[in-house]
């Protein structure tokens, strides 16, 4: 097996007496589809938000390959490849689909600061947005503001923003959150298209899909893992049928 | 409806010709020219307002591009004045060197500024801005020993334009002079928007939260675009200091901050010429309200400005903007 791409070692946080993560655990290994999943509330977000450095943890550490990264700041890590996407849409409202991309190409390939040359004149990397777009059907409406683009495109183009990065770990929150059931399948299709370099975490609550596109799954319940394995094991464990069976946390 | 999906424009030639120069926009700098010939008389007015213009194009590029909202711009248009001001009076009374210095002087003012500013938004920023702006305002009211305070610093004399024209009564220099200057540091500002760097600031303006997500150095972008900001403020500061021979602490003050802030959502912030059109407006708005009624034209300005936002909530140059674009759907 090829070392981890991604290790969280003994992750807490707290908010107040409020406890959102308590000494966690994981260790992805590259290339890996994982699913994250666990009643609202569990801390599902907040863990991406500790792994991406929008939260800082009280205590453990998070490792990018052999590299620490605990205390960089989130464009430093997206800068060594960590990068994620958000439940909510978190676009660039009066920007179009290609210029978004293009901004997020510019800033990875080291040229956002240039202000002295038009962006068409940066040709590769005005080229390389619009392939970004057109990989995940949207080179159409490219041109299109973002705040004018079908919801669903929104959250296709949430995943471009974060494509147009290169990213080595991707941590994809609900990619699909409001999304219809047919076109969810359509995205997670897209998601697993993605290189088998990138190794990719995502959030989801639709079992269907979390079983048919999760190679392995982490259930988290009060900021804690319950358990982690593959989707056979997972299916089989009774705790995790207390969990969404028991009712305990359901609302 | 196929065939416009089957090819459609590459995307380089899209963005070139996002860039390209507008019929609008010769037309609006050849007009520029007009009071040359037609108003010579106003000459001194068209100087303030090509200055004014430029200060507001410093503040669209701050405000207007990054979001990043100020109401103590002032105090690098005023810097810029007592710094060319002062130069001159020192004995150095070269125009061109002059500017180009207080450019320097309050790009660095901008750049030691910038790293509060980049640090805060919205609310706060407004408060921090102020506070700067008052600071300096003080502070060139007590030092009067270098700056005459309240009875302006006298004794400026500029030599003449390239050794040749002179700033006279009648402003014809003053006024070239000055165009020249805002040209210029507009061509800079419509290129830099264009950028790659201006991308990201529309990107800050529009998503401050999605920046770093895609790895973006969200401050270090804030720190350079206001550094140019401040410089750009600087030049239109000292174009007014030479161009009067005089620099009052109004140069300083808050209500020229008010008022540029004004001016800028008057005529559209975001659009580059919002700032310009705003100054010209705003200008001529105040020399004859002022002329009818020197006390009360601020009543005016306030109904003016209520009207804007009310009916035009992108500005003047916003509600073109939208105007066009209905009339070119429907056709």
């Amino acid at each position: 097996m090829s070392a981890p791409a991604l290790i969280a070692r003994g992750v807490d946080k707290r908010f107040g007496s409020l406890v959102v993560a308590k000494d966690i655990e994981i260790t992805l290994p590259q290339g890996v589809r994982y699913a994250l999943i666990g009643p609202n509330g569990a801390g599902k977000t907040t863990l991406i938000n500790l792994m991406t450095g929008m939260l800082r943890p009280d205590a453990g550490g998070i490792f990018l390959g052999d590299e620490e990264i605990t205390r960089l700041e989130p464009d430093a890590r997206v800068k060594r490849g960590l990068v994620r996407t958000f439940q909510i849409n978190t676009l660039f409202a009066r920007l179009n689909a290609l210029e978004s991309v293009a901004l997020a190409v510019c800033e990875r390939r080291g040229i956002a600061g240039q202000w002295w040359k038009p962006l068409p004149a940066y040709r590769d990397a005005v080229d390389e947005a619009y392939d970004i777009l057109a990989s995940l059907m949207l080179a159409n409406d490219c041109y299109r503001m973002t705040r004018e683009l079908a919801y669903g495109q929104q959250r296709l183009l949430e995943i471009a923003l974060a494509l147009a990065t290169k990213p080595k770990v991707l941590l994809l929150d609900e990619p699909a959150a409001g999304v219809p059931r047919d076109e969810s399948t359509e995205l997670f299709s897209a998601i697993a298209n993605l290189s088998q370099d990138i190794t990719v975490l995502f959030i989801e609550h639709d079992m269907n899909l979390v079983f048919r596109f999760a190679s392995r799954i982490i259930v988290m319940v009060g900021g804690h893992i319950l358990v982690e394995g593959t989707p056979q094991e997972i299916s089989a464990d009774p705790r995790v049928r207390e969990v969404y069976l028991g009712g305990v946390h359901h609302g | 409806m196929t065939a416009a999906s089957a090819t459609p424009t590459a995307p380089h030639v899209y963005l070139e010709a996002q860039t390209r120069w507008r019929v609008f926009e010769i037309v609006f700098w050849l007009a520029t020219l007009v009071p040359l010939v037609v108003f010579p008389s106003y000459l001194v007015l068209a100087s303030q307002i090509a200055i004014t213009a430029l200060f507001a194009l410093s503040l669209d590029l701050i405000l207007g591009y990054a979001g990043i909202v100020s109401l103590g711009h002032a105090a690098f248009f005023g810097f810029g004045a007592y710094t060319a001001g002062l130069i001159a009076k020192a004995g150095w009374g070269e125009p061109l060197s002059g500017l180009v210095i207080a450019a320097i002087a309050s790009g660095l003012l901008g750049y030691l500024a910038s790293f509060i500013i980049s640090r805060f938004r919205h609310l706060a920023l407004i408060m921090i801005t102020l506070g700067l702006g008052l600071l300096l305002a003080e502070a060139a009211n007590s030092a009067s020993w270098l700056t005459g305070g309240a009875d302006g610093l006298q004794g400026i004399k500029m030599w003449r334009l390239l050794g040749y024209f002179t700033f006279d009564l009648y402003g014809y220099a003053a006024y070239t002079y000055s165009l020249v200057t805002l040209f210029l540091v507009f061509l800079v500002a419509r290129r830099l928007i264009q950028s790659p760097f201006g991308l990201s600031l529309r990107g800050i303006r529009e998503n401050a939260v999605r920046m770093p997500a895609i790895g973006a150095p969200s401050r270090a972008h804030i720190r350079k675009i206001y550094t140019i900001s401040a410089a750009m403020a600087g030049i239109a500061g000292a174009l007014l200091a030479q161009t009067t021979e005089t620099v009052s602490l109004e140069a300083l003050g808050f209500p020229r901050s008010a008022d540029v802030l004004v001016i800028l959502i008057l005529g559209g912030a975001g659009h580059l010429y919002g700032g310009l059109i705003g100054a010209i407006i705003y200008m001529i708005a105040r020399d004859q309200l002022s002329g009818l009624n020197p006390q009360y034209w601020y009543f005016w300005i306030g109904l003016l400005l209520i009207a804007v936002v009310t009916f035009l909530p992108n500005g003047i140059l916003g509600g073109l903007a939208q105007l066009a674009s209905r009339w070119r759907g429907a056709s």
